[in-house]
């Protein structure tokens, strides 16, 4: 249990968190977290720590100092700090944090929130609970022993005294924060592992709900900028005199050129500002720009996708290497072999990148955004603006879906530097087009598996190369292949009992902006494991499901750092987290159960399985598909099955399950960003398209496993599995391989 | 120039440019940010708005076109919040990220009126212009039935 050490008011607390979570807190004592008011001493209220303030009212204030883009984390921190506090759920106020370091880590991003915070939440709820309990204590003059919290007040039940929390916060003041606070059992939890209803659902069925693009501000300019075409590239010529004619129109502003590496800055461009969004659009349709597009304008798809799957096919950069792989190739009764291949994809939130930035008197500013990681938003804009972070302030609206996009502040620091050129209030407001075309892109990549099967349908030797531009690429020029942390995402933590293995990376190097989309480099690594594992029964002559559990093998835990794979089991330890076969097999079971694995089908159905852990959960699922006789994909039902561990709102895991499903389902079907001439050829809907009701499945079945174990993620580790199992069951239901996304390519969408 | 339309019942005269579409009226001058913006194009849906009793795409419809409509947005589909589709949508936790349901629930609730016991097919086609990319879709077709149920 964690510490909270107490030294006095006014003053900074730092704890470093538990191994493996990197997690440095501050705690701060005082009621405000606004930043500058760190040092008003408010007797109407008292503070154990950053998250919680609790006022006299009795409203206990809650800080969520994660982003809220549809995980659901505005239900679920509050869920953990309320229940052990037990304060009631009708008298918190959710606050959204600013991007301040005090908070920790605040980047909402690899399903972190939960399965990383759970015990800092629950030290902040618990510690202001036995404070409470202490100020009562100190009150009545008992032991803080004989004490209780329950529903929202202290009870001393052999006197039959007690106090509400707000009319405790007095003497609570003058109490030391507990520093060895206990944290409830299970079986006394009143919200952890309730389904609570969102606590944003009137706000969103009502239109109030405020995101980043919503933000007004007096004498606001609405911005519209055009990009190069091409990463790296720049303006060689302007001539706006067409664009300044455009009635509404005020500015037209060349931004600082782009950087290379291309980290988190703006893209450079052409800025037109204009008194509403629709002149500003106007307006920069009118620009006539002539690009010198850079080092990337020959940047063709087709081309590098030849190159790519080319690499993969030779010999690359071993990671891992078990037995003798060639030695079983040679023995073996069966070679089978396959490549596969996957497109770059935009994360394409339904609301684009939108900004707003005011300047302050100091030359600092302060910004609301819809950002995933507020306190690289307040570094980025205070780089651009060359003043200290700590005169950036970051306002966190809600979301409209992140998927990673949004994790990049680029925009953020895009409306930052254009209210400093023009002194006014400034929204900058992608389009749809600028969000799919300049974005940061999920990788594209190609991988060669080989596996040698015995005369029993053993597998006794797995090969898997896989290539692809690295993310690495965006903070680094000189980064030309996958990472050990990328190949960790789904290739260096195979689970499979296979006696000889050997797994490459080869390099590649990236001609537009990488970075993270939902599950990462586990959407490609899934979709060629899953999919080569399903080859492998039918070569084995076994039924899917049964060949999977045959393979992940005897109950274990894998342990890849043990064959010299440099694995990071995504920031937490393996003790805490393993990669446990039993668990993996007991979802198998789970989910293959739920869909009635085995069953007698309809006439041209079939039923596909995929299992795969990430980001420290393991999800498997089923889909079952037709073809419609217009030659279609259908999907007419997916069951999944998860072991997240610990779970805190079931409804909202279930939700995530449901949106993993579809969001798997878009890039299994549709999802395809190509480029010519260094530039991204989709661009909205219409050639980006995205699984609509009319393709959603008639049902989404979730169920979530009773583990007693620590909390997995959540909001990643649905998607992987669904394009394998997609697949898989279009190949049960007519006999066709299909090894490369998306099946649009294929006809078949 | 004016253009003179009722939005949400009340009167308005708003000083834009005819063309300007609907939507960015909306929002950007007459400070109505319910209605979202998603492609600019008349593919998704989140700027659905209903003028006269018709679902339109708010994003490529000019203000003009409104001028002496009624025009209906999110906020004033129900005085207190409380339409059919409304507590549906609450009642089995639909939003994700929430962005896309002003138009879910405008495209809803118009499909409501017209049919009021629609089967999963009936909401199929008249939902399918409106895109969920959090993938809601599942629980917005089991919404739209219990608020045929609720408000029979």
């Amino acid at each position: 249990m964690s510490n909270i050490e107490h030294i006095s008011r006014r003053e900074f607390l730092q704890r470093t968190g538990k191994a493996g979570g990197g997690l440095v807190l501050a705690l701060t004592l005082t009621s405000a977290c606004q930043p500058g008011e760190e040092d008003i001493a408010d007797t109407s209220s008292v503070a154990p720590n950053v998250y919680v303030n609790i006022r006299n009212d009795g409203i206990v204030e809650i800080y969520c100092h994660r982003s809220e883009m549809g995980q659901g984390i505005r239900t679920c921190l509050p869920q953990i700090i309320a229940d052990e506090m037990d304060a009631d759920w009708d008298r918190i106020e959710l606050i959204q944090a600013l991007g301040d370091e005090k908070y920790g880590d605040q980047n909402t991003d690899g399903s972190t929130s939960i399965r990383r915070h759970f015990d800092l939440l629950r030290t902040a709820g618990a510690s202001a609970r036995e404070m409470l309990i202490a100020a009562a204590a100190a009150t009545w003059d008992v032991p803080a022993a004989e004490c209780v919290a329950r529903e929202h007040a202290v009870h001393h039940e052999a006197s039959g005294s007690s106090a509400g929390f707000g009319e405790l916060v007095a003497a609570a003041a003058e109490i030391e924060v507990p520093t060895d606070a206990t944290f409830k059992s299970p079986n006394e939890y009143r919200y952890i592992g309730k389904s609570m209803d969102i606590i944003d659902g009137f706000a969103m069925t009502t239109g109030q709900a405020a995101y980043g693009i919503d933000t007004a501000l007096p004498g606001m300019l609405y911005a519209s900028i055009e990009r190069c075409p091409a990463v790296g590239g720049a303006v060689k010529s302007l001539d706006d005199t067409a664009a300044k004619s455009v009635a509404g129109v005020s500015h037209v502003l060349r931004m600082p050129d782009a950087t290379a590496p291309p980290v988190f800055n703006p893209l450079g461009g052409v800025a037109v500002l204009a008194s509403n969004t629709w002149a500003a659009q106007k307006g920069r349709e009118a620009l006539d720009i002539e690009w010198d597009l850079g080092a990337n304008a020959e940047y063709d798809s087709a081309s590098y996708r030849e190159h790519l799957t080319a690499t993969a096919r030779n010999a690359g950069r071993s990671v891992l290497n078990r037995g003798d792989v060639e030695a079983a190739f040679g023995d073996a009764a069966t070679i089978h072999e396959a490549e596969y291949f996957a497109p770059h994809l935009s994360q394409a939130p339904m609301e684009p990148p939108a900004a707003t930035a005011r300047m302050a008197d100091d030359g600092g500013c302060e910004v609301w955004a819809c950002t995933q990681d507020p306190q690289s938003a307040q570094q980025t804009v205070a780089a651009i603006l060359g003043v200290d972070k700590a005169q950036v302030k970051v306002n966190v609206t809600l979301l409209g879906g992140g998927f990673g996009r949004k994790s990049k502040p680029d925009f953020i620091a895009e409306a930052a530097w254009l209210a400093k050129e023009t002194g006014r209030p400034v929204k900058v407001t992608w389009t749809r087009e600028d969000d799919i075309r300049h974005g940061y892109l999920h990788s594209v990549s190609a991988q060669c598996l080989k596996a040698g099967l015995d005369a029993d349908g053993n597998t006794t030797a797995w090969q898997h190369c896989t290539v692809f531009p690295s993310i690495g690429s965006t903070f680094d020029a000189a980064a030309t292949g996958p990472s050990a942390g990328e190949l960790g995402l789904g290739m260096t933590d195979n689970p499979y009992a296979i006696p000889n293995m050997r797994l490459e990376a080869g390099d590649a190097k990236a001609h537009l902006r990488i970075g993270w989309l939902r599950s990462v480099c586990n959407v490609y690594h899934a979709f060629a494991n899953c999919s080569f594992v399903d080859e492998l029964a039918y070569q084995a002559g076994s039924d899917p499901k049964d060949h999977l559990l045959r393979l992940l093998g005897s109950p274990r835990k894998v342990d890849p750092t043990a064959e010299g794979v440099e694995y990071d089991n995504y920031g937490q330890g393996l003790d805490t987290h393993p990669i446990d076969t039993a668990r993996i097999a007991a979802v198998v079971e789970k989910v293959a159960d739920m869909a009635g694995w085995g069953r007698v089908l309809p006439q041209g159905h079939g039923l596909g399985i995929a299992v795969h852990r990430s980001f420290l959960s393991t999800v498997g699922t089923v889909a079952e598909v037709s073809v419609n006789d217009d030659g279609k994909l259908v999907v007419h039902e997916l069951w999944t099955a998860i072991d997240a561990g610990t779970v805190i709102n079931p409804d909202r895991v279930k939700s995530q399950m449901e949106g993993a499903g579809i969001f798997g389902m878009s890039l299994a079907l549709h999802g395809e960003i190509t480029a010519k001439g260094g530039a991204v050829v989709e661009g909205n809907f219409d050639t980006y398209p995205v699984v609509r009701m009319n393709e959603a499945p008639a049902a989404i079945n979730v169920h979530i496993m009773d583990v007693d174990a620590p909390p997995g993620g959540v909001g990643e580790p649905g998607v992987p599995p669904v394009a394998p199992a997609i697949v898989n069951a279009y190949f049960a239901a007519t006999g066709n391989r299909i090894r490369e996304l998306p099946l649009r390519n294929s006809g078949l969408a | 120039m004016a253009v003179d339309l009722t939005i949400n019942g009340q009167s308005v005269s708003l000083d834009v440019d005819p063309q300007m579409p609907l939507l960015w009226a909306l929002r950007d001058v007459a400070g109505l940010t319910g209605t979202k913006f998603g492609c600019g194009k008349a593919l998704c849906g989140a700027c659905n708005v209903n003028v006269d009793g018709q679902v339109v795409r708010s994003c490529v419809f000019p203000v003009s076109a409104a001028a002496g409509k009624n025009v209906m947005t999110i906020e004033g589909l129900s005085e207190d919040g409380d339409h059919p589709v409304q507590l549906a949508w609450r009642a089995l936790n639909v939003p994700q990220c929430g962005y896309c349901q002003s138009g879910q629930i405008i495209s809803a609730a118009a499909l409501l009126e017209r049919n009021p016991k629609p089967s999963d097919a009936d909401i199929n086609n008249a939902m399918s212009g409106n895109i969920c990319r959090c993938g809601t879709y599942t629980r917005i077709r089991a919404a739209i039935h219990r608020a045929a149920e609720d408000q029979s």
